[in-house]
């Protein structure tokens, strides 16, 4: 069910919590394909950026616009958090529950389920209970719960902090194949190679704005800011 | 310590000899707590679930007041049904008063705050958990609560066994309502306290260690049935 013409305007949003304005105002249009990667330091808004994309942060000012209506827009997102949240369930539980959700079929449910569970080589561990696996297993178990659904947009944030280099490969092999299919990726990283290995587009954020944006080739080769710059040269940015 | 030996000693006559009495005493405890049981936790499992995920204007008052009642005082509870269902009472016209179905009504008043205060309490820590899942899932509130509830089942078991506890224990209440009437509303804590008033020890000792032995049989099969601590940590 991959809509193509699916694409986000925000104008001028802001965040603020307990008086301090920690996102915004940003003005932004996302395009329609792709992986975007979301850079900046901890603290820049990164996280609250993809919330208020998402729909679940309130936003102080200012407008999100999806380009479908609102509950449907929700129905085809997911959102894959830094820590992933495990049912206290079997793998294969955890991945029939957000179909069961809306209802699927019980066959259809066991027929996605185990081309995920295939597809995330965790075919033979469905019985097993997911609070217990491996941090890298238990990331790529959240990646396919939020993929088993197709949805048209996908937000990761920091999907692959604390994994290690192996697991952070198949995330993002993970990662390639669902953008082929047509799932757009928004996602934030502190790895700046992994930036580089999946951008389209970059977004930077600094201190809640929008400090630069633009296509991945030109951001990492020529950085219009210095603050750009040195991030990527990894410098301490503030 | 002579009159614990005896008591022993009754309990283990009265046991194995399936005295008459005794059965019908057991069973109409069982009968009556465990009804108790159902109707409170099918209350306060939701309502408990319910209160750990909703913000509402007056939520911390709410669960104030839960918590209170928990201490609610069963004698007290037992004079206000006692007046609800008294003939002249506004539900005299069903004549329910001395039945065990008083009896019961009695019990769910008080173990329903237990159930619910505790289910709220392990609920909150299993809602901090999930809360950034289900909320992006987009799930409505039953679904959360039904997800709560299923995956907290061992919490919820322990609410249930609380209140059971303090029902099948519980003396002030349905002695009230229920009148302790042989035959009728006579249950194994009723019993003992007539049979300590009576001067026979022996006889409420045995229907104590009745009493304790039906509680802990009761906590096993549970924990049989629901099969916990088999499957690791949760």
């Amino acid at each position: 069910m991959v809509n193509p013409t699916m694409s986000a305007n925000l104008s001028q949003v802001i965040v603020k919590r307990r008086g301090s304005v920690i996102l915004g105002p940003i003005e932004l249009t996302l395009a329609r394909q792709g992986i975007t990667i979301v850079l900046g330091p901890n603290g820049a808004g990164k996280t609250t950026l993809l919330k208020v994309l998402h729909g679940v942060e309130r936003i102080s000012s200012g407008s999100v616009d999806w380009s479908v209506p609102d509950e449907l827009a929700r129905q085809s997102q997911a959102f894959i958090f830094q820590k992933p949240t495990m049912l206290r369930r079997s793998v294969r539980e955890n991945l029939a529950y957000p179909l069961q959700l809306l209802d699927y079929k019980k066959a259809e449910i066991a027929e996605r389920v185990a081309l995920w569970a295939h597809r995330i080589d965790l075919g033979d561990m469905l019985d097993r209970s997911a609070p217990r696996l491996s941090g890298g297993e238990q990331q790529k178990l959240a990646l396919a719960r939020a993929l088993i659904r197709d949805p048209d947009v996908l937000f990761l944030d920091e999907p692959c902090a604390n994994l290690d280099a192996r697991s952070t490969r198949e995330i993002e092999k993970l990662l390639v194949d669902a953008q082929s299919s047509g799932t757009r990726i928004i996602m934030t990283t502190h790895n700046i190679g992994q930036a580089r290995r999946l951008a389209n587009d970059v977004l930077f954020l600094l201190n809640g704005k929008l400090h630069e944006q633009g296509a991945a080739m030109t951001f990492f080769k020529e950085p219009k800011t210095p603050e750009a710059k040195s991030f990527l040269e990894g410098d301490i940015v503030e | 310590m002579n009159e614990i030996w005896a008591g022993l000693q009754a309990a283990l006559f009265l046991v194995f000899t399936l005295d008459k009495d005794l059965v019908e005493i057991t069973l109409r405890s069982l009968q009556v707590s465990l009804s108790a049981l159902v109707i409170a936790s099918a209350i306060a499992l939701p309502f408990g679930t319910w209160l750990a995920i909703r913000r509402f204007r007056y939520r911390r008052a709410t669960i104030a007041a839960l918590n209170a009642l928990m201490g609610l005082p069963p004698v007290v509870v037992g004079l206000i049904v006692y007046l609800l269902l008294s003939r002249s009472g506004p539900f005299g016209v069903l004549g329910l008063l001395f039945s065990p179905t008083a009896m019961i009504i009695a019990q769910v008043i008080i173990i329903a705050p237990l159930i619910a205060s505790i289910t709220h309490q392990a609920m909150r820590e299993l809602w901090a958990e999930y809360h950034d899942l289900l909320i992006s899932l987009n799930t409505t509130k039953r679904q959360r609560i039904f997800t709560l509830i299923r995956d907290g089942k061992r919490a919820l078991l322990t609410a249930a066994l609380a209140g059971f506890g303090r029902a099948i224990g519980e003396v002030g209440a349905i002695m009230i309502v229920g009148g302790n009437i042989d035959h009728a509303t006579r249950v194994l804590t009723t019993a003992i306290a007539l049979e300590t008033g009576k001067g026979d020890f022996a006889l409420a000792l045995g229907l104590g260690f009745v009493l304790i032995a039906l509680a802990m049989l009761v906590n096993f099969a549970i924990h049989a049935l629901s099969r916990t601590e088999r499957e690791g940590t949760w």
